[in-house]
């Protein structure tokens, strides 16, 4: 295609994505890099019959004047990306010092909001990603081994958990659990223990934000994997058969060498996926136990005050995360691309 | 050939692969039917603190309005709440993001699929790279913008921003299809005297539609379940459902009324529902299309 030709017809969307992604992107870090003005504060003298006192003012006319003249606030550098909701280099460094074990010093250092976030994204993000592909893929081998008339509906409703908005799926979940929902109960039931709360523990929550992770994105790659037996080479397993492999055998040394490359494919999509974890948190009230990368952004920018240095830096913090998290899919990419 | 090895199946492999699909089963549909039963009961059955039973048969359904189904919640989302301007608002922001990122996305894709020039691999790598990025983290960057240009809380503001953060999926996925349609059916309409664009309106065109048909399902999807960029920069007034939902928990627990949540959320998903019923084909196609050529 010339090159003219091609130009025009990426136009549209390369102009979309440059205004709205790219830009955007630019603009955050930008905005990371300044604070907003500190009200203008007058101290004025009064001096009555009875002495004088002092009251200070804020002075709004000036603040006003201030801002609308450099509406991004004062240039801060890199403080903002030190304070104590980002990297909260002073309070780690106390931290380091004050502490006498490893334990405790990572235990007191998950108390500041940006590790707390970063570490339970992580967590979801390794921990979700492979149980996702175990689970898709027994579901896809279940599936495939059904009778063909049931296959239909049984996709059908596989595909209820993906498809629905996560918001919804995560608050219709929530409620379930709640203490006075029905698999809440059922669990005070297994646990003995009827004053059992999935929304007080912790570890409770972090674990059904995880199985809803999990049971959100199994359909996903059991669709990716059935798709993928349908189109394994029966010749091989025949032979495979013939030349006496059990079962097993034959799914180890046949069928999954074919799905490896649809593995590398759900788990680059479900690694970037999981890190923007963020609508269960929202719905699960879940912010005292675990928060994540996107929901600190969102509560940042969200209220009365908006935050918008705080929230830049965190975003600019994330897509670092993003970048380093997708480098090696990158590289690979470009090594096929060059072989080719 | 696979019924062949479903006969062969010993007995406990068979009896676990039945027992591990009904449990998946059982996983995957039961809390849609639970929620929905639930949606038309009072909220002392949704949440029972008495008896888990009672959300079944809605015993105090049966005391507080004499029947043992209410259409309560949904009157007090749709009517007292006017859910119905937020479904009216997700309908315009659905149909306006498909239309338009469909349109973008199909002139970019074609002209992808067809150029040989490096550039268009690195296009694609950087559509990749973008869309990685969590749509919130962008968010962060259009809100001062927004404010000052007087632009936020506006649904076209919202359209053109979720048509942008679509774009990158869009793009790789219509170029997979495109890939599937045989140059030389372009390329001959060009020796014949067409300009590129009148091989692409004439004759790639008319036979797109399985390709776009897909891309449009999950195109409505990502517009359709975005909360973070609706959330952000929708007004009050101009809200569509899911952001609606969001805010009815702040607003209706206080009140004692999570059941115009509840119904919302069964309001939300029934749409959802009938889509998979009629496109589940379209939907498999096009989960797979992506990963089992590229």
């Amino acid at each position: 295609m010339k090159h003219k030709s091609f130009f025009w017809f990426v136009l549209p969307s390369t102009v979309a994505m440059l205004l709205f992604i790219f830009f955007p992107i630019v603009s955050v870090v930008v905005q990371s890099l300044y604070k907003s003005h500190e009200q203008v504060i007058v101290e004025t003298e009064n001096c009555g019959p009875f002495g004088c006192n002092k009251t200070t003012t804020i002075d709004q006319a000036a603040t006003e004047a201030l801002r609308a003249e450099r509406p991004l606030g004062r240039f801060a550098g890199l403080e903002t990306y030190l304070d104590r909701g980002h990297l909260a280099t002073t309070e780690v460094s106390t931290l380091w010092q004050q502490s006498e074990s490893w334990g405790q010093f990572m235990g007191r250092m998950l108390n500041l909001p940006f590790y707390k976030a970063i570490f339970f994204t992580l967590a979801y993000t390794f921990v979700v990603t492979p149980l996702t592909i175990v689970f898709g893929f027994m579901i896809a081998v279940a599936v495939n081994s059904a009778a063909k008339v049931i296959r239909g509906p049984l996709i059908f409703f596989s595909l209820l958990p993906m498809i629905v908005t996560p918001l919804v799926g995560s608050l219709i979940l929530f409620w379930m659990i709640d203490a006075r929902g029905v698999i809440g109960t059922a669990l005070q039931v297994i646990a003995g223990d009827p004053s059992l709360s999935v929304k007080a523990s912790t570890p409770l929550m972090w674990i059904m934000l995880m199985v809803y992770g999990v049971w959100h994105a199994a359909p996903f790659a059991f669709i990716v994997y059935y798709a993928g037996l349908q189109t394994v080479n029966t010749d091989t397993l025949e032979a495979a058969m013939i030349d006496g492999a059990s079962r097993w055998e034959r799914i180890k040394y046949v069928v999954i060498p074919h799905l490896l490359p649809l593995t590398t494919f759900i788990a680059l999509i479900q690694l970037m996926d999981n890190f923007r974890v963020f609508e269960p948190i929202v719905s699960f009230s879940a912010s005292a136990h675990a928060t994540s990368l996107s929901w600190a952004i969102y509560n940042d920018l969200g209220g009365e005050t908006r935050q918008l240095s705080s929230a830049a830096a965190t975003s600019v913090l994330t897509i670092i995360g993003v970048a380093i998290l997708l480098s090696p899919v990158v590289v690979r990419t470009y090594r096929d691309f060059s072989r080719k | 050939m696979s019924t062949v090895l479903a006969q062969k199946k010993p007995l406990p492999l068979k009896l676990f692969t039945v027992g591990f699909l009904s449990l998946w089963m059982l996983l995957a549909a039961f809390p849609f039917l639970w929620t929905l039963w639930g949606s038309f009961k009072v909220e002392g059955d949704f949440f029972s603190k008495a008896d888990w039973a009672n959300a079944l048969f809605g015993t105090m359904t049966v005391i507080e309005t004499g029947q043992p189904f209410t259409g309560q919640g949904y009157e007090g989302a749709w009517i007292q709440e006017e859910f119905w301007r937020a479904a009216l608002n997700t309908l315009i922001v659905c149909v306006s993001v498909v239309t338009i990122s469909l349109t973008f996305g199909t002139l970019g894709a074609y002209a992808l699929s067809r150029s040989t020039y490096r550039y268009a691999f690195w296009f694609l790598i950087i559509a990749l790279i973008f869309r990685a990025m969590p749509p919130i983290t962008l968010v962060s960057g259009y809100l001062p913008v927004f404010f000052n240009w007087n632009l936020w809380g506006h649904l076209p503001t919202a359209i053109i921003v979720l048509v942008a953060i679509n774009q990158p999926f869009t793009l790789w996925m219509l170029h997979s299809f495109f890939n599937n349609i045989p140059k030389d059916l372009d390329e001959s309409a060009m020796v014949d005297g067409c300009t590129r664009f009148q091989a692409f309106r004439h004759v790639i065109v008319p036979v797109m539609w399985p390709g776009v048909i897909t891309t449009a399902l999950f195109s409505f999807l990502l517009a359709y379940n975005d909360f973070a960029v609706t959330a952000m920069i929708l007004s009050k007034e101009n809200q569509t459902m899911v952001p609606k939902i969001a805010s009815f928990l702040g607003t209706t627990q206080t009140k004692g009324n999570v059941m115009f949540a509840v119904a919302a959320v069964v309001s939300v998903t029934a749409p959802l529902f009938i889509m998979i019923m009629f496109f589940q084909r379209q939907i498999v196609g096009g989960l797979t299309a992506g990963a089992v050529k590229g």
